[in-house]
């Protein structure tokens, strides 16, 4: 693998990092990460749909008229996640009755789109692909493990198995409740992204 | 790269037609798995309500048949209470399309309807009796709106209508993590045992804001960050135990159970 691919790949897992440099897709990092379980399957999902998106998209740049080609992007992103959804509901029927909305909104997803425009537009087929994974990994990256922290220590559980019993079942470990409420995976990504500025510069802005 | 008019509508017909051909058909093409997930997801639902399957994991149709052997579907008049035997399992879809469609169904006026935002009742109602040995129960189909969308659900009552047995809500869209923990069995498992009526005969079980429980005996506490959840819960039990929903027939059973 060459040194420019490398980069594509590696980059978004750590300083390129959607949720934690670009702040994208902050909506779904909040709703879906409360469980390890739900966090895994829209990772799933989410990576399959960028992964997917900017392949077809990258496919048809040439063709694509600029005055309309967010809205082509849209319309294959659209079509992309509703593919999801419906292979979900028939074979992971559990799973997509708890994501519900949010796979639907995987369409809105800032990364998915972002991604399309920024390098799916000017990038060949595979190397788009390859961009589109990454950047969904990323996102998983920072979804597994704010559902981890959030799952551990808001109910005791990790994938639903119980790890520290907690006092509402009779155990030893009374659950912190601001990990379950969405304004606890605001700290821990506020937590992650001021770890990874201090030690890495080139994520600072100039003053 | 300039382009003409008429290539940019081909473009987007082509690209609209490309997409949406795809999409119906996986759309067709997974639907006969879909419904089949669907049908025993519910029949799942009344049976682990009513206690009937406890496993973690889910029955296989096959099982799920066998169990339903127990249960006898009946068709109620929501007016008169009368009961008809229904030949068959009958999902809660049906009365859900009836409560659609004006000519099957009337429009509600309660303050606990319209807390739920439940506009019309279906004029017949489906109640699935279990009859197995030690599970002598009711299970009734209910539905309200929470914050953002309609909650499907189904409540299992004790034969007398002492007390509520169980709920489940089998399909919703509320935010996963506050009020999608409705479907949390931790949360659930407050249920069993809240008295169902007050001596007036009037629902009075209800779910209160998080850590508000004043009467055990019949509040259940709702969950934290999901208080309208919660009330739409509340209001969807009161108006299907009340006049509009099962009240006629409840009291038609509990007057027949008297000596």
């Amino acid at each position: 693998m060459n040194k420019e691919n490398k980069e594509i790949l590696l980059g978004p897992l750590h300083l390129k990092n959607p949720i934690t440099l670009q702040i994208l897709g902050i909506c779904s990092a909040l709703a879906v990460t409360t469980q390890l379980k739900t966090a895994i399957v829209m990772s799933l999902a989410l990576t399959a749909v960028t992964t997917g998106s900017n392949f077809a998209i990258s496919l048809v740049r040439n063709w694509i008229p600029g005055s309309i080609r967010v809205i082509t992007q849209l319309a294959i992103i659209a079509a992309l996640v509703i593919a999801a959804d419906q292979v979900m509901q028939a074979y992971l029927f559990d799973v997509s009755k708890q994501l519900s909305v949010f796979v639907g909104l995987i369409i809105t997803n800032c990364i998915v789109m972002g991604r399309a425009e920024a390098f799916a537009m000017a990038n060949p087929p595979l190397k788009s692909a390859l961009d589109g994974f990454a950047n969904g990994a990323g996102y998983s990256l920072i979804l597994i493990a704010l559902a981890v922290v959030r799952e551990f220590f808001g109910s005791g559980k990790l994938m639903g198995h119980e790890i520290m019993p907690t006092s509402t079942n009779g155990g030893w470990y009374v659950p912190n409740g601001l990990m379950i409420l969405s304004p606890g995976a605001f700290f821990l990504i506020g937590i992650i992204i001021w770890i990874q500025r201090a030690k890495s510069p080139s994520m600072r802005e100039q003053e | 790269m300039n382009f003409s008019n008429k290539y940019i509508v081909g473009f987007s017909l082509a690209v609209c037609l490309v997409c949406s051909l795809a999409i119906s058909a996986l759309a067709v093409s997974l639907k006969p798995k879909q419904d089949v997930n669907r049908l025993l997801d519910q029949q799942e639902n009344i049976l682990r309500v009513s206690g009937l399957w406890t496993e973690s994991g889910h029955p296989t149709p096959e099982q799920a048949a066998a169990l339903f052997a127990q249960i006898v579907t009946w068709r109620v008049d929501r007016v008169s209470g009368a009961m008809t035997k229904a030949e068959a399992f009958a999902p809660a879809k049906e009365m859900i399309a009836a409560a659609k469609d004006p000519a099957a169904s009337t429009a509600t006026a309660s303050a606990s309807a319209r807390g739920a935002q439940i506009g019309r009742t279906p004029n017949v109602l489906l109640v699935y009796q279990v009859t197995a040995p030690g599970q002598e129960s009711w299970v009734l189909s209910i539905w309200g709106n929470g914050l953002w969308s309609t909650m499907y659900g189904f409540l299992s009552v004790a034969q007398d209508f002492s007390a509520i047995r169980g709920i489940t809500f089998y399909q919703h869209g509320e935010t996963p993590g506050l009020g999608g923990e409705i479907d949390n069995p931790s949360w659930r498992a407050q249920w069993p045992g809240k008295k169902i009526f007050g001596p007036d005969g009037r629902p009075v079980i209800e779910v209160v804001k998080y850590g508000n429980v004043r009467d055990p005996s019949r509040q259940v506490d709702g969950i934290s960050g999901s208080t309208i959840t919660g009330r739409g819960v509340s209001h969807t039990v009161r108006t299907w135990l009340g006049e509009e929903g099962y009240g006629a027939w409840i009291g038609n059973v509990m007057k027949e159970a008297k000596p």
